[in-house]
């Protein structure tokens, strides 16, 4: 074991010390009866190298990264540069803990102090946190918030809102008295406006919508907060792909109160779904019920600046079954590969980034629709996804178009039946022209 | 550390046109008019502009201003800061897992699939569980699912009940998971052990009462030795034990939650299997259950049919999605490198190690600083400032002098029951050297409070800042950069 520094002379010697004849006294206060009186029944320790093989060889079986694949869904392939990953590693970024100390934190201070400045600019409002856990539990984070800030107890959710992101909400809420509601959507895959109208009402704590939405259709989110604002209710915007902000006008300068999700896509891998990056910001008027941890600005004895984790009167390790969520631990990391992210990209960088999405998955979505047997199924402008609906049913198509080497998106019937031999397409930056003719040749013969 | 090194915010060294990073011409016809009628924003106001070079040398220069485990002992009690294997760091960015898209069929992630079956099946045989999630993001992610968990099960025995007990030691989380779980919280005074006093549970438990929720070892770093009459007494009013695992690296090997009667516990993948802590996250809080909580576990539960791995999401009693996709997947590879690095006999070392340092520190700093608790130790020891206040030095004058020694001060002011509290937590990863080096800094500091306490006041002293002035930060909140008008 290379990693336990003890050697049998230290061990001797330190139990004597302690003043114990062995290890095993050390446990003297563990009742006898329920001690472990067997070896644990795991593989037997592995060097390095074995250790590699047999790991190496798990991944083997992931087949998936043999396919050129167009799936999104909420885990966006996006390119990722080589200082993220490099930066990102050095062990003074991956082995501290959370800045509980400031004088010898300053690094990971100023980092988030530069990634919460970065999620504001992106979202156009005033605040923004540490990072959450994900995009679905941010979201869940927001909706307990609306609830404080608005003392209401129902939450209108877009039909459009990830359905995992849903699930999750009506799992946090679920003892707790609050009540979620479906909204529907139209046929261009926006949020039905008259639907929203009829739902609203005085007990409305938040409207909750996602744009670019599920269906990669952009939401009118003027429209949707000034609905929300109509009956006094909070604009909660979800944005799961973090990428559109570099094109799509700021959330926060289209009325949305507090703006949430998923950061992956700003430089974290999508690695079987986590772990990810949860984001909110906020206007400042709701500074006090943010969850989560907050890096603040501030000066030492010598008025030199510094950074300090501020404000955590609002956080669980002060005010317990009071505070505002439960949340302790959040993704650092995750945080500081965005940052570095968004700063080597750079305002022109994010904005090319973001352009090429939308110009890929349109040149997608017109190669496509011109394949005999695809229709485009949503009218409503798109980022990088857009839903076809297929001549035949999703699952042959898609083992028609993995024989061909290729995953051609997500099967969106079983999370809205209504959706029959529907399929999710995403094109990001990372696909080639050559990809994407493949794909509409492929399809062609498939399903001809 | 150079005092000197001054690192501007990255908005301050932006300068028009610069940028990092190119990507390659596109390669499809141009648009002019893509998302027409949509508001775009005209420009990312605001966002840095820089080159490769200063991003390198930015990020470079904020590193070299935080402590580090790869550095030196990092004796944050509680928080379990071990040596991160550097193997894990590479194996857990593999391209067939790093790529791996979580909305992909079953049948192309298998070995994705075939890792989270494998932690789960090691977790259940080292907790001695029946069951095991590796859903929740983190531990407090953990305890919610947990007491969730307990909630649905009492639900399907005729009620949810209305109170959570917990000990007055234990972690803010705690009772904040409680809460949103919709629990009112009542607390349970410790006895002179600082551990729970059996009297005062029982008075306390009644048929009112879903669950206790118990840290064991507690956060004093002492066993519950009445764990399984405490265990005992909740049951016999059908109440359920949730236990908070956090300290589960002083049990591994000998001995299993499961076996003294607890019925749902957390793990810290990044505190027990050495997943790196990245300077606040990201965690993995997996929860263990036993038999009867299975049918509520959150959805998808990975299940085997045929050989093959599959997503069950037919699970009519659970208790629903806890977030997206399948929990924090590179986390949980790391987990698993490490104890299939350990072994049987290693997994048992992490407690045997740890509990020794933490026994050994004891030994050699009391007398220097005060011990409230006498109770045996485990992997971790709570002392206080209690001699050195007579000096008028405060714990957070020890804490930032031992900044001036090279080393990352202990956890402070925690936990709630010892006042002036220092906790420290050696883990099993620290040689006898590492830990000698940080007692003779302690012995120094308690001299240097009975002799010249003023220097403690004023550290820490080589720092690239000294003391902060949270108190102004919190009272006027600056959160962001912004340009001066």
């Amino acid at each position: 074991m290379s990693y336990l520094s003890l050697s049998d002379k230290d061990k001797k010697e330190m139990l004597a010390a302690v003043g114990v004849g062995s290890t095993d006294d050390l446990f003297c206060c563990i009742p006898d009866a329920v001690r472990l009186k067997r070896e644990l029944s795991l593989p037997a320790a592995q060097s390095e190298l074995e250790l590699v093989r047999t790991i190496e060889a798990i991944g083997r079986k992931n087949a998936y990264s043999r396919y050129v694949s167009f799936l999104g869904g909420g885990a966006y392939e996006h390119f990722i540069p080589t200082v993220v990953d490099y930066l990102s590693s050095r062990g003074e970024f991956v082995s501290p803990y959370t800045p509980y100390q400031p004088e010898v934190s300053q690094g990971t201070l100023q980092a988030v102090f530069e990634f919460q400045t970065l999620v504001c600019q992106l979202t156009g409002l005033d605040i923004a946190n540490a990072s959450l856990y994900e995009g679905a539990t941010a979201t869940a984070e927001a909706v307990l918030m609306a609830q404080r800030i608005t003392t209401r107890n129902k939450v209108l959710l877009a039909r459009t809102l990830h359905p995992q992101y849903r699930e999750v909400v009506r799992t946090y809420i679920k003892n707790l008295g609050l009540e979620a509601v479906d909204v529907p959507y139209g046929p261009d895959g926006r949020v039905d406006n008259d639907a929203l109208g009829r739902a609203l009402d005085e007990s409305t704590a938040a409207v909750v919508f996602q744009s670019p939405n599920f269906f990669g259709v952009v939401e009118d989110v003027q429209a949707l907060s000034d609905a929300a604002h109509g009956r006094k209710a909070l604009s909660v915007a979800v944005v799961a792909e973090a990428v559109s902000l570099g094109l799509l006008e700021a959330p926060g300068r289209l009325g949305a109160d507090i703006v949430t999700g998923e950061g992956q896509s700003l430089g974290v891998p999508v690695s079987f779904g986590g772990p990810y990056l949860g984001f909110m910001a906020c206007k400042k008027e709701f500074l006090r019920q943010m969850p989560g941890r907050l890096v603040g600005q501030t000066v030492d004895k010598e008025g030199r600046r510094g950074f300090v984790l501020t404000l955590s009167t609002r956080e669980q390790h002060i005010r317990r079954e009071r505070a505002t969520s439960n949340i302790c631990t959040n993704q650092g990391l995750c945080a500081l590969r965005a940052a570095i992210f968004m700063e080597s990209l750079g305002k022109q960088g994010l904005r090319e980034m973001a352009w090429q999405n939308g110009q890929k998955a349109a040149y997608a979505a017109d190669r496509l629709g011109a394949v005999s047997g695809v229709k485009r199924k949503f009218s409503g402008p798109v980022f990088n996804e857009f839903v076809v609906e297929l001549a035949k049913p999703w699952p042959a198509v898609d083992a028609g178009l993995r024989g061909k080497g290729l995953i051609g998106g997500y099967g969106l019937e079983p999370a809205y039946p209504e959706l029959k031999n529907c399929a999710l397409v995403c094109v990001t930056e990372l696909k080639t022209k050559d990809q994407i003719d493949r794909l509409a040749q492929a399809l062609q013969e498939v399903l001809s | 550390m150079i005092k000197e090194i001054r690192e501007p915010l990255i908005f301050e060294i932006s300068e028009a046109g610069k940028r990092a990073v190119e990507l390659p011409a596109l390669d499809v016809p141009e648009k002019k008019d893509l998302l027409a009628g949509v508001p775009l924003r005209r420009e990312l106001e605001g966002f840095p502009e820089v080159s490769e070079t200063e991003v390198t040398r930015h990020f470079t220069r904020l590193s070299q201003k935080n402590y580090c485990v790869d550095l030196g002992i990092y004796p944050l009690g509680s928080c379990t800061m071990k040596y991160n294997p550097k193997v894990n760091e590479r194996l857990s960015g593999l391209p067939d897992f790093a790529a791996s898209h979580p909305l992909a069929s079953e049948d192309l992630v298998q070995g994705s699939l075939e890792v989270l079956k494998r932690l789960e099946t090691y977790l259940c045989e080292i907790a001695g569980m029946d069951a095991f999630t590796l859903h929740p993001a983190a531990g407090a992610h953990g305890e919610l699912t947990g007491m969730m968990l307990i909630r649905a099960a009492l639900e399907a025995r005729g009620g949810a009940r209305k109170y959570v007990l917990i000990p007055d030691s234990a972690h803010g989380t705690n009772p904040s998971s409680a809460h949103i779980c919709g629990y009112s919280v009542k607390e349970v005074k410790s006895n002179e052990k600082g551990t729970i006093d059996v009297e005062a549970l029982e008075a306390a438990m009644t048929d009112e009462v879903a669950a206790l929720m118990v840290t064991n070892p507690n956060t004093l770093g002492v066993f519950e030795s009445d764990i399984c009459r405490v265990a005992e007494i909740v049951h016999a009013k059908g109440g359920l034990v949730y236990m908070d695992g956090a300290n589960m690296n002083a049990l591994t090997g000998i001995v299993r939650p499961g076996d003294m009667g607890i019925d749902v516990l957390h793990i810290n993948l990044h505190k027990t299997f050495s997943t790196p802590h990245g300077g606040g996250g990201p965690g993995s809080g997996p929860v263990g259950v036993r038999k009867e909580l299975v049918p509520y576990l959150p959805i998808p539960v990975i299940g085997e049919k045929g050989g093959r791995f599959v997503l069950d999401f037919d699970r009519p009693a659970t208790i629903g999605r806890v977030r997206s996709y399948f929990g924090n997947f590179s986390v949980i590879v790391r987990a698993l490198c490490y104890i299939l690095t350990l072994g049987p006999k290693g997994v048992r070392e992490i407690a045997e190690f740890a509990v020794l340092n933490a026994n050994y520190i004891r030994k050699s700093l009391e007398g220097e600083y005060h011990l409230k608790y006498t109770t045996p130790s485990m992997h971790e020891c709570v002392f206080s400032d209690k001699i050195q206040k007579e000096f008028g030095v405060t714990n957070l004058d020890i804490a930032k002098r031992l900044i001036d020694y090279g080393f990352h001060p202990p956890t402070m002011s925690f936990p709630l029951i010892v006042h002036g509290a220092l906790m420290i937590e050696p883990t099993e990863t620290e040689s006898r050297r590492d830990l000698d080096l940080f007692i003779d800094a302690m012995k120094a500091i308690a001299r240097e409070a009975r002799e010249n306490p003023e220097i403690l006041h004023s550290a820490p002293h080589v720092a690239y800042v000294s003391r902060l002035d949270e108190v102004t930060a919190a009272k006027f909140p600056v959160l962001r950069w912004e340009k001066k008008p």
